[in-house]
């Protein structure tokens, strides 16, 4: 009984103080349909924390501010059990009988595409987070925005540096030989898109050119082909299958490929599950915490990972996603864009998002007139002894790339 | 800095049709520059093949003796896959011990307690199972929903209704007993059904991403490399022909074997001859159970797995099973076995991408051919 009083009063000294900061302020309420339930919610669990830290945090700094007046963000989530067709429905929800003005994005860019027909026929603007295939960004969408780099950046840094590296070597960039093996899905074909395009203009010659099925379990065949053709540069993409896949066969069937580039390293968890097996793969990502970036509310990108942890326990023992970090970044582009509308209007708003160019804890924001975010690179980590560590662009690395792998 | 989305889209570049026959030769090219990797591709083949072979066993069985076409058989092996994967994690059991371990829970789910004292005990508490379970269940749904906070309390009520499914006669009992000697779309729709509801289960229960185990242990490595058989794979393989043979003398040599080849023959004069043909169900269908569960858990620590993989599973032990014919044991091995070689083949030369398509071929082939047989004998196929 005594310790049921305690909690009890915890909890309520907590929520005062998370309140005292902003308590009189009005609220701002933005709409979001989220995957919490279904193939996507771990990542849609993450994107809703990631809102969430943002909000509290904005609020501590003393809420939105213009007019004369503040105001805290509030969010009516529902939850689009991963499916695309349950995520357009919410969002006409959200906009006509909740009333919403602004959205935030749902994860994927498959609940994306879903919804941003319906937000551009409300004339809804909605800053997303997690979509990232570029066939968002040429149906000229009008009042949606992302902040993350698009997905055919994701590996396109692996092959300038595979260039590098053979001219270190005394060769030329125009002997690389690149194997290519994607899922058959818009996100991934984007990532074989931008690696096709960067090694076409560097005279790159692509030796294998392979579609993964959705059901992975098995790419001994390719790799059987990768032992024989000898590329210097392997690239590989299908979620987090690819890269559980990609990393246990790698090592089983000792796959000696200078270079080896993957996506959802993270997620798949390749350095707890595989160990030494995963070591000098590089490994796509969006944001790390130890790159240099800085805002006023978040302080650098490894002070937003400390914070977040303290306020979601649950992450302690792992990484904060990326994840994460570009949904809190989608809110404060919203508070940005407030400020300077100084207006709830929500076509005032959406000019305003359009005109942003913020500098976040999460990398630099700046929307193209197709609504993806321009300012901020993506970064290539290697792991290296178990440990991610950012090696591209150079103007980011912390460490030297280990090249070729294994030496 | 922005960058032109102009790249290639599928099906507009008029280029890509030339590349991929050009790919295709290329392949082709390479299995003759290099005679060996024919070696390896045939080895990685079997491996695969092997436990292919296993769930199409049990899948004849079941199918065999009755007459249930068990769309759940691939949800079977990602079950058992998943056993065995969560006791490696949280009880600390050894990757191989969770071969047996998956064989056994699978064949508790499957039904193996059917018609035992405990079963027959639960069955006389009727309304007390039912309230019990009601409750349950509204707690785990409610908990799963909760999320985070209710973990553990999602967890304990999970375990709860799988005990209470167990002593009830399991999977067999809830759904199979009911579809049995039904006609055809009964047990297939029912057994759809609890394909879909088993994987969307394992989905809430161990959540949507790949897993898989790491047994740690060396690759051997032949022709300078060219050759690569992991141990752990070779081990998988051992295991799902002990397993086999250990089946095979099972049904051969052992009266409830007798039991089921009878049934499988003639229920109505099984039973008329003294056979529990009801016991003999279940007793099937919880073996056939219990073998997916061992395949899945070598599986695990070979593949890797995720809750939505079944159907993967369920169309290759089809096309198997359809291709070899019911009670023709060795030929489901056989064509397990080259399954899993021709589907190595297909995606060396045509890529990786038309792995399942080259099953689905197969699968047509060997139809077309035995009806072209069938037409010239004038036989019945039986």
């Amino acid at each position: 009984m005594k310790l049921k009083t305690m909690t009890l009063a915890l909890g309520a000294l907590m929520a005062s103080t998370a309140m005292a900061a902003a308590a009189d302020c009005e609220s701002i309420t933005l709409g979001s349909a989220i995957s919490l339930t279904g193939k996507y919610a771990t990542n849609g669990v993450h994107a809703k924390n990631g809102y969430e830290f943002a909000i509290k945090k904005i609020s501590e700094a003393g809420g939105v501010q213009f007019g004369g007046k503040c105001y805290n963000f509030n969010v009516i989530y529902y939850d689009d059990e991963s499916k695309g067709d349950r995520g357009a429905t919410l969002a006409e929800r959200l906009i006509n009988q909740d009333k919403v003005q602004y959205m935030l994005g749902p994860y994927s860019s498959g609940l994306t595409k879903a919804i941003a027909p319906v937000t551009e026929k409300y004339g809804i603007p909605m800053v997303e987070a997690e979509g990232a295939s570029r066939s968002l960004f040429n149906k000229g969408y009008k009042y949606l925005f992302a902040v993350l780099s698009t997905s055919e950046q994701y590996l396109a840094s692996a092959v300038a540096l595979a260039g590098e590296k053979a001219v270190e070597s005394g060769k030329t960039a125009a002997d690389v030989k690149v194997a290519i093996a994607v899922e058959n899905d818009p996100f991934s074909l984007d990532i074989r898109a931008g690696v096709m395009e960067d090694a076409a203009k560097l005279g790159m010659k692509i030796v294998i050119d392979e579609k993964l099925p959705r059901d992975l379990s098995d790419m001994t065949a390719i790799l059987t082909k990768v032992k024989l053709v000898k590329p210097d540069l392997l690239v590989v993409s299908g979620h987090s299958k690819g890269a559980a896949t990609a990393v246990r066969q790698i090592g089983e069937q000792k796959i000696s490929t200078p270079m080896i580039a993957l996506t959802h390293c993270e997620a798949a968890d390749v350095t707890g599950n595989f160990g030494a097996a995963a070591n000098d793969i590089l490994c796509a990502t969006q944001w790390s915490e130890t790159l240099s970036y800085e805002d006023p509310i978040f302080g650098t990108a490894a002070n937003y990972e400390i914070e977040f942890k303290a306020a979601y326990p649950e992450y302690a023992s792992k990484k904060v996603p990326y994840q994460t970090a570009q949904a809190t970044a989608a809110v404060y582009v919203f508070k940005d864009a407030f400020e300077r509308a100084a207006s709830l209007d929500k076509e005032a708003v959406r000019d305003a998002i359009a005109a942003t160019d913020l500098k976040t804890f999460y990398g630099g924001i700046k929307f193209s007139e197709a609504g993806n975010n321009i300012a901020k690179p993506m970064v290539l980590r290697q792991i290296q002894d178990g440990a991610y560590n950012v090696v591209a662009p150079s103007a980011f690395a912390s460490h030297k790339t280990n090249w070729p792998r294994g030496n | 800095m922005k960058r032109g989305f102009s790249g290639p889209k599928r099906g507009e570049n008029p280029g890509e049709e030339a590349d991929l026959m050009d790919q295709i030769a290329g392949n082709i090219g390479l299995l003759i520059d290099y005679p060996l990797v024919n070696f390896k591709i045939l080895i990685d083949g079997v491996m695969i093949g092997a436990l292919f072979a296993l769930a199409a066993y049990g899948l004849a069985l079941v199918w065999g003796v009755m007459n249930v076409k068990n769309l759940a058989q691939g949800d079977f092996v990602i079950g058992g896959g998943y056993v065995s994967w969560w006791l490696v994690k949280n009880v600390g059991l050894h990757p191989l011990l969770g071969v047996p371990a998956a064989f056994v829970v699978m064949a508790l789910l499957g039904g193996a307690l059917h018609g035992t004292p405990i079963h027959n005990w639960a069955r006389s508490q009727t309304k007390a199972m039912i309230w019990v379970s009601s409750i349950t269940a509204v707690v785990f749904v409610i908990a799963t929903y909760m999320g985070e906070q209710a973990g553990s309390i999602a967890g304990y009520a999970g375990l709860i209704l799988t005990i209470l499914l167990i002593i009830n006669g399991g999977i067999y009992n809830l759904v199979i007993s009911r579809v049995i000697e039904r006609d055809l779309f009964t047990s297939l729709l029912a057994t759809f059904g609890l394909a879909i509801m088993g994987a969307q289960i394992m989905n809430l229960l161990f959540g949507s991403d790949t897993q898989s185990l790491d047994l740690g242990y060396d690759t051997l490595y032949f022709a300078d490399g060219l050759i690569d058989v992991p141990i752990a794979k070779l081990i998988g393989v051992v295991m799902a022909a002990a397993l086999a043979t250990a089946v095979i003398l099972f049904m051969k040599r052992s009266r409830m074997g007798q039991a089921i080849r009878a049934t499988a023959q003639d229920a109505r004069a099984a039973r008329v001859l003294g056979i529990d043909t009801e016991k003999v169900y279940a007793f099937t269908f919880s073996l056939n159970a219990a073998i997916c569960g061992a395949a899945g858990a070598i599986i695990v620590m070979v593949w890797v797995i995720q809750p939505f993989y079944g159907i993967t599973y369920s169309v290759r032990a089809f096309v198997i099973v359809t291709a070899a014919g019911l009670g023709n044991l060795p030929g489901v091995i056989a064509a397990g076995l080259g399954i899993g070689a021709a589907e190595q083949y297909g995606s060396h030369i045509f890529g990786i991408g038309y792995q399942q398509a080259i099953a689905v071929m197969l699968l047509l082939a060997v139809l077309i051919y035995r009806l072209m047989q069938q037409k010239r004998n004038r036989q019945v196929l039986q």
